[in-house]
């Protein structure tokens, strides 16, 4: 059978659109029902989450120490990759480099065929969703068979994921009864969670114990041992890891970190951050191979897709720092009232907003940026402690920057209109003359209460909800002019 | 395998053009070093406080929890499988067999294969440390504790702790483990659970839906 | 003290009252005014947007008016936040050692309004009277640039006959966020409409915040909805109930 390329499988990978922000999340605001499920998802994630962080008294000390522990890593990121490699290859794993998407399928496919498997079972990874794994296995004969109860919802439901943490968080149990109802061909299924969580236990429980092949990302990837870490709630994690022949993880380069131990740190942000608990049900660490315990054959395929010309980008390298606890999802308010879709990439929220446009070296996903208030909410819960705020103004910066260079950029309304006012900030006379014009020009507009109720152009953005009220017929600095300066220059003389 | 060498020299290539000048082995180690670790290391608990809080935990998540002394272990065990409505349970190679009660099967799990262990009533093992912060068992492959497998398939765990095993704080499991941070190890911190369904926790998705864990007193 | 105005863009040319409301109680408090003619704008929205080079000049021309103040108090922490949390990157961005020089000997002497008041003066009572239904906002910046904590709420419980409430969810934005409102009016809306509810849910008659950014935005849908709620910048009220006072 010929071997389908994955660039002819039609999905974007870390994108699946390419709708402007606004735009996206003008559809997804008019969906009651979606988010009404992500306020509540988020909202019960973010008060258990206040809890158990605000029980430790050393919980500022774990965020700094991890931010650093990242940071460092970072800065020398080959170095760990390279020791992780050492490590991992002399414990019986094998190593694979993937420059990119492309390359990470085409490696995985191969080892997958290697074994002649025609399916294979996976845990949750959105780093197989911003590869497009699943589409490419399927193209070319193979079924993955999610266990992830989230991804089996999404999978089963033909959807996307919302939230990397909690990704079918968009659907509510209705929903997902008639998901299973449908696929697992079970038309009596009770609606309670209880039910629909049996009827997933029953329908996997056949498929770990006879399928060979797995995959899975990973949370950490430890360079003193050249071992994993893989963080979960279910269990599906479990059998995946220790049940099949052989195991296939595909991870971010970003991943790494130094030793075993520093998960003293992020074994504790991680679970309080994600999903609010004080640890989550299972960890499982373990290094390449051992005989008698979990797979044959255990491969590790380490994905740059994009990040390592983030590292060059000394502002935006922390960006890298990530964990993936979507605490700052849960925290964003912008998040709050769209959901995940509406960011249209795997990556979603406030770390969605950056990584998502960098992974693309800033070609695609240019409004997600500016998909934010810039309210600070992201970076209080950042658990490795990632400035989100200071890297979307940077990154606001390049696209202005680059907009610019461009002739449509540089003569589009904003730029001008930007460029304008920087020309009257610069100076108070010029100022107080706008103020002036304004407070004259203004009167076409205001209405006879006072208000203005209709502006023009972008601006209408402003007053299709909002009124305006009228400016005051004399601003500060003419009353101080007025009332105050005279008597000044009489101190001043007197 | 030229294809692969190619990758690997692209990927890093890339990298370490975006990082610049690199850094001696020696200046990364010592950097690392220099990391500030101001959190919580060390426990402030007495033994009875760290008992009892590990206790709470295990109890919220409906794990069952019992105590005995050293010398009355197989006494508990016993105890626990009748109100379990046990006949036996599989056990890892190097349990100690002072520990198994008469009158009851125990089947030696090793080399037991996933159907044949999921026909099994349970585990029964020990632990090569506990959490009481966070309820947590930590299980490695070793004596007395088993490949992965032992812990994951069987429907019930009962576990035994003894009192010197359980530390308060992460870090110092992490000190404990440090030695043998290469074996696979598994923390368990309650039964499964997941709240993807309308943020609803459910337990007992997979893995052991029952768990009992024996504090053992000196 | 000698105490250095700086208005701020927006309010000079839309809520000139709060101006004049902090000069009356520092008047009051026995301080003297001034009122550096030559002010313009913090460079703030410059710099948000990504008008970062743009923003250079704004701030040079800030620091160059302020320089041998010996304080500088601003109504509005999010211009405040922009100094503390941005200043010096942009200088350094432009490469101007001297400007980072300045913008670092400039910084501890800056303050917003409340924060000058308490922190700084140890003033919590400034002798208003405001019989009125309060409910307080609280900015963004104000909570994590500033973190002003409880200082409004300290002040506010010292106005002799207002009646505070407290507003629920408190931490979420109100979805001004500056340009934030024109590129993504719809999600700022749907912002906006949560955080009115929390402030018809309280009662008040007045919401009350330290930045007039925010409660423009609250205003504007407050007016439009015809809920006859009222916002008026903290400096309003604790000017209130003198002799000479005006609202």
């Amino acid at each position: 059978m010929r071997e389908v390329q994955v660039s002819e499988v039609p999905v974007q990978h870390t994108r699946w659109n390419t709708h402007d922000f606004p735009d996206a999340a003008k559809v997804l605001l008019e969906d009651s029902q979606t988010r009404k499920n992500v306020q509540h998802a988020t909202n019960v994630i973010q008060g258990k989450r206040n809890k158990v962080t605000a029980e430790l008294p050393d919980w500022e000390d774990l965020r700094e120490a991890g931010a650093q522990v990242k940071a460092h890593t970072l800065r020398h990121l080959d170095y760990y990759l390279t020791k992780f490699e050492e490590n991992c290859t002399r414990a019986g794993g094998h190593v694979h480099w993937a420059s990119d998407a492309d390359e990470a399928n085409r490696i995985i496919l191969g080892l997958v065929r290697s074994h002649g498997a025609k399916e294979v079972i996976k845990i949750k990874t959105m780093t197989s969703e911003e590869i497009g794994l699943n589409a490419t296995l399927e193209a070319n004969g193979v079924w993955p068979v999610e266990t992830d109860l989230a991804e089996l919802i999404i999978q089963l439901g033909k959807d996307r994921p919302s939230h990397f943490v909690v990704p079918a968080l968009h659907k509510n149990k209705e929903q997902i009864r008639e998901i299973f109802q449908r696929e697992m061909n079970l038309p009596d299924l009770g609606d309670q969670p209880i039910d629909l969580a049996t009827a997933a236990r029953t329908y996997l429980r056949e498929k770990y114990m006879r399928i060979k092949v797995a995959i899975s990302g990973g949370n950490f990837l430890i360079a003193d041992t050249g071992g994993m870490c893989i963080v979960e709630s279910e269990g599906n994690g479990r059998m995946c890891l220790t049940l099949p022949d052989v195991l296939i993880s595909v991870v971010g380069i970003e991943k790494v970190i130094p030793s075993f131990r520093d998960l003293d740190i992020l074994l504790q942000t991680l679970p309080r951050s994600a999903t609010g608990e004080r640890m989550n049900p299972y960890n499982s660490t373990w290094t390449g191979v051992h005989p008698g315990d979990g797979p044959k054959e255990f491969h590790v395929v380490l994905l740059d897709n994009g990040r390592s010309p983030i590292l060059a980008d000394k502002e935006a390298r922390q960006t890298l720092q990530c964990i993936r606890c979507a605490a700052c999802l849960n925290a964003c308010p912008v998040y709050h009232q769209t959901g995940g879709h509406a960011y249209e990439s795997v990556y979603a929220g406030p770390i969605g907003a950056i990584l998502t446009p960098q992974l693309h070296s800033m070609g695609e996903g240019r409004s997600l940026p500016y998909a934010s208030s810039l309210c600070g909410a992201c970076y209080e819960v950042c658990p490795v402690k990632i400035n989100i705020p200071e890297v979307l103004i940077h990154l606001r910066g390049k696209i202005v920057r680059e907009d610019q260079a461009t002739l449509a950029g540089k003569f589009s309304l904003w730029n001008i209109g930007m460029q304008a006012a920087a020309f009257l900030f610069k100076d108070a006379g010029r100022l107080s003359m706008a103020e002036h014009l304004g407070q004259i020009g203004q009167k076409a507009l205001v209405s006879k209460n006072g208000f203005i109720e209709w502006m023009p152009g972008m601006l209408s953005g402003w007053t299709q909800t909002r009124d305006l009220k009228a400016m005051p017929e004399q601003s500060f600095r003419d009353w101080w002019a007025k009332e105050r300066a005279p008597q000044d220059k009489e101190d001043a003389h007197g | 395998m030229g294809d692969s060498n190619s990758q690997r020299s692209t990927v890093l290539a890339s990298i370490r053009m975006s990082l610049g000048a690199p850094s001696s082995p020696a200046g990364i180690e010592a950097e690392y070093a220099a990391i500030e670790r101001s959190y919580k290391c060390k426990g402030t608990l007495s033994e009875d406080a760290l008992l009892d809080l590990f206790e709470d935990r295990l109890l919220e998540y409906d794990a069952g929890v019992y105590r005995c002394s050293a010398s009355r272990i197989a006494d508990a065990v016993e105890g626990i499988l009748r109100k379990r409505r046990k006949s036996g349970l599989a056990i890892p190679a190097g349990l100690s067999r002072e520990w198994l009660p008469e009158g009851f099967g125990f089947t030696d799990a090793t080399g037991l294969d996933a159907y044949e262990l999921d026909k099994t009533e349970g585990l029964l093992s020990s632990c090569t440390v506990a959490i009481a912060e966070t309820g947590s068992l930590v299980l490695q492959n070793a004596d007395g504790q088993g490949a992965r497998i032992l812990s994951l398939v069987p429907d019930y765990h009962l576990c035994v702790v003894t009192a010197s095993q359980v530390v308060e704080t992460v870090p110092e499991a992490f000190e404990r483990l440090a030695k043998t941070s290469d074996l696979p190890t598994t923390f368990i911190s309650g039964p499964s659970a997941t709240a993807d369904i309308e943020m609803t926790r459910i337990k007992g998705v997979h893995g052991p839906r029952f768990l009992d864990v024996l504090l053992v007193i000196a | 003290m000698r105490v250095s105005l700086f208005i701020t863009c927006y309010n000079d040319a839309l809520f000139p009252e709060t101006g004049k409301s902090v000069v009356h109680v520092l008047e009051r408090l026995g301080h003297t005014i001034e009122f550096p003619p030559e002010q313009t704008c913090c460079g703030q929205m410059h710099w948000n947007t990504g008008y970062l080079r743009e923003a250079v000049p704004i701030i040079r021309h800030f620091v160059k008016v302020y320089q041998d103040a010996e304080a500088v108090v601003i109504p509005s922490s999010s211009c405040v936040s922009m100094m503390r949390d941005h200043y010096v990157k942009a200088a350094e961005m432009d490469g101007d050692a001297k400007l980072v020089a300045d913008v670092e000997a400039l910084l501890p002497r800056i303050f917003e309004f409340s924060e000058f008041l308490v922190r700084k003066l140890g003033v919590e009572d400034v002798g208003a009277s405001y019989p009125h239904k309060v409910t307080y906002h609280a900015s963004c910046h104000s909570m994590r640039s500033l973190h002003l904590g409880d200082i409004p709420i300290r002040l506010l419980k010292n106005v002799r006959g207002l009646d505070l409430q407290p507003i629920q969810n408190i931490q979420e934005c109100c979805g001004f966020g500056g340009t934030f409102s024109i590129k993504n009016a719809d999600v700022s809306s749907a912002m906006l409409a949560d955080k009115v509810r929390s402030v018809l849910n309280t009662g008040a008659e007045i919401c009350t915040a330290v930045d007039n950014s925010c409660l423009m935005h609250l205003y504007g849908s407050l007016h439009r909805q015809r809920t006859f709620v009222k916002t008026a910048h903290l400096a309003e009220i604790l000017a209130s109930g003198h002799v000479g006072a005006h609202l």
